[in-house]
């Protein structure tokens, strides 16, 4: 920001009025979006973090009373384990499958030319425009028949496919970056292909790998709809939270979505910056 | 011993013809100089013979074994990019050692190759370093040094010095010279500087749109052009070219003067700019602009409606609009065939 507009005298030129009323505008803009995603993470945390009488109170503390029995609570009610293990179980199936399939995509498409690849680039973004709702039943049908469902790869199978363009998207602006010099540097100088891969563009991609690694674990770990349609013994904790929505108290509910939310936000504000960087934005 | 010989290579992209026929014997440990203006095919013809391309057709052999369907790493290469490809993850050490591990030699020997590469290119202070905190012209030596310390039969390289600024360019020149002759390597420069290429060269290979024009020793490439190409391209400023008629003496006729030449139908006239004197006989040109160079004057003119161009001694003063007479030496007379633009012997 400039510093021309704070010492100007208020009745000033209408230019000076509108770059003021413009800067406003930003701000307020920039404040809402703010207050927009951390507010419910407040909430969120405040609840989870405060004793179960405090929950339903009014007005609410700023900082919550580091009781807790609302976790407490949360932690030894019926089902809420399993469930955490089977949430972290496919999550971690989602990431290796999203990874293992998502990677090679990535580095074939930022290395080779082959016919049809700009189709493929959108048909892998087309993937995500089918809506899971429309899917869900007919996967549901085909998992049963084929044994998979209610089981952790057939619902990790599923969170791989949601994850995967992200994972063959974000890999590939990350190929893309290594100049392909280095690795045939490394094929004159006595590797093979894959000795080249392994030796040169491996490890300057690894911290982008696991970022798009996270991301498709936080994708698998948030998403519900998949979840609840596909699981019934072994319900992640996203399902298990909706199926006893109705019958579970208010502080379990904070608690369930604390214990949600904790995780995707550490993981994303540790790669936030490949994420900035699968957007386009710019920030080295 | 590495002869490096190309059979009727040719490269094609989709319906792009990026080398026509090339046909190039190099000998062992000889310095050849690929040189040709930008998109005429260097890098290509280079990238065929390391096998990071394929050739569409044609055979490359090197050392008597044909490697054209052999990976790099089989063809007792090494190469030096042009933007050096110091791999940003190793130290100076690594980077130059890492060739040598991938052939699985002892560490004593790995320690003795890399400490002595660095030394011959000036680099042991910086073998604990990684590339983001070398120089551009720090980084070309671990370039280097990386693919000497190969011991390679043959070292290829890609403009190494053409992101260097000037100062620094000239002083890797001199130092690249006495390094590869000492090494005895056969090595392939790909550059489009032609002064590199003439101060460098054991024969030079002047290429244009994908063809090999000509390939010989740098002086014999500057004195006798096989090609009006190469004699436009070679030389600053470039030889001059004019128009010739044959008269009914056998004699050429150019720009009003009468010179012996070749007995053919149809011939052009070439002569180099430094290859002239004033005299009272001779090409009248008048004169355009005058730039004194310090030991040589500059002189652009036109001559029978042509530019052309002299580099006189800079005793005698000339002045723009002046008429001048240019008496060209004989023997540095050249002629081309109008049609094939090839040189008349
Ligand atoms: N991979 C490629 N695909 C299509 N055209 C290419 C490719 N590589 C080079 N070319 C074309 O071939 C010609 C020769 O390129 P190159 O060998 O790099 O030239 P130079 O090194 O002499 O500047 C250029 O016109 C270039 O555009
Ligand atoms: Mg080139």
């Amino acid at each position: 920001m400039t510093a021309e507009a704070s010492d100007v005298p208020v009745a000033a030129t209408p230019q000076v009025a509108v770059n003021r009323a413009g800067r406003f505008l930003f701000w307020a803009g920039i404040g809402l979006l703010v207050l927009w995603v951390l507010v419910p993470i407040w909430f969120l945390f405040v609840n989870a973090l405060s004793a179960p009488a405090e929950v339903t109170g009014f007005p609410k503390r700023f900082w919550p009373s580091f009781d807790l029995a609302s976790v407490q609570f949360f932690w030894n009610f019926q089902g809420v384990t399993a469930a955490l293990w089977n949430s972290v179980k496919v999550a971690v199936l989602t990431m290796i499958l999203a990874i293992g399939m998502g990677a090679p995509a990535g580095y074939a498409l930022s290395r080779f030319d082959f016919p049809g690849k700009e189709f493929f680039r959108v048909l892998v973004i087309m993937t995500r425009a089918f809506p899971l709702p429309l899917l869900a039943l007919p996967l549901a049908v085909m998992f049963i028949r084929t044994g998979l469902d209610d089981t952790v790869l057939g619902l990790a199978l599923v969170h791989a496919m949601l994850a995967l363009p992200f994972a063959v998207l974000i890999t590939f602006s990350l190929f893309s970056g290594i100049p392909v010099e280095l690795e045939e540097a490394a094929w004159t100088l006595g590797c093979t292909r894959l000795q080249a891969f392994t030796k040169v563009v491996l490890p300057l991609a690894l911290p982008g790998i696991m970022a798009s690694a996270v991301f498709a674990f936080v994708i698998s770990w948030n998403e519900v709809f998949a979840a609840a349609v596909l699981t019934i013994e072994n319900r992640t904790l996203t399902a298990f939270l909706l199926q006893s929505l109705n019958v579970s108290p208010l502080p379990l509910k904070f608690a369930g979505g604390a214990a949600l939310v904790l995780p995707a936000l550490i993981f994303i504000f540790a790669v936030r910056k490949y994420l900035f960087a699968m957007w386009g934005i710019a920030n080295r | 011993m590495a002869e490096i010989v190309i059979k009727g290579v040719a490269k094609q992209f989709g319906a792009f013809t990026a080398l026509h026929s090339v046909d190039l014997t190099i000998h062992d440990q000889e310095f050849m100089v690929l040189l040709g203006a930008s998109g005429c095919g260097k890098t290509t013809l280079l990238r065929i013979i390391a096998g990071l391309e394929t050739p569409s057709q044609g055979e490359v052999w090197i050392g008597g074994r044909r490697v054209d369907h052999l990976p790099p790493r089989a063809r007792g290469i090494a190469m030096v990019f042009q933007n050096y490809a110091v791999f940003p993850h190793l130290t100076v050490f690594e980077n130059i050692a890492f060739g040598l591990r991938m052939a699985k030699l002892p560490q004593a020997e790995v320690t003795r190759r890399v400490t002595r590469t660095a030394e011959l290119m000036h680099i042991e202070q910086l073998l604990k370093r990684y590339s983001g905190e070398l120089s551009g012209g720090q980084r070309q030596r671990v370039a280097v040094a990386r693919a000497l310390a190969m011991e390679p039969d043959v070292i290829l390289m890609d403009e190494p010095l053409s992101n260097l600024d000037a100062l620094l360019r000239l002083e890797m020149r001199a130092e690249l010279k006495g390094v590869l002759a000492a090494s005895k390597t056969t090595t392939i420069y790909v550059t489009h500087d032609q002064v590199e290429a003439m101060s460098l060269a054991d024969r030079i290979s002047v290429m244009n749109g994908g063809f090999i024009v000509q390939a010989d020793k740098p002086t014999q490439v500057y004195r006798n052009p096989a090609a009006r190409f190469v004699g436009s391209f070679i030389g600053n400023p470039p030889m001059n070219f004019l128009p010739a008629k044959r008269g009914e003496n056998g004699r050429w006729h150019v720009a009003g003067k009468d010179f012996d030449g070749p007995d053919v139908a149809a011939a052009e006239f070439a002569i180099r700019p430094e290859d002239m004197h004033p005299a009272k006989a001779g090409l009248e040109a008048e004169v355009r602009v005058v730039e004194p160079l310090g030991p040589h004057t500059l002189v652009t003119a036109q001559v029978a409606g042509q530019p052309f161009r002299a580099v006189l001694e800079s005793d005698r003063a000339i002045s723009p609009g002046e008429v001048i007479t240019l008496a060209p030496i004989p023997d540095r007379i050249r002629w081309f065939d109008p049609e094939t633009q090839e040189a008349i012997a």
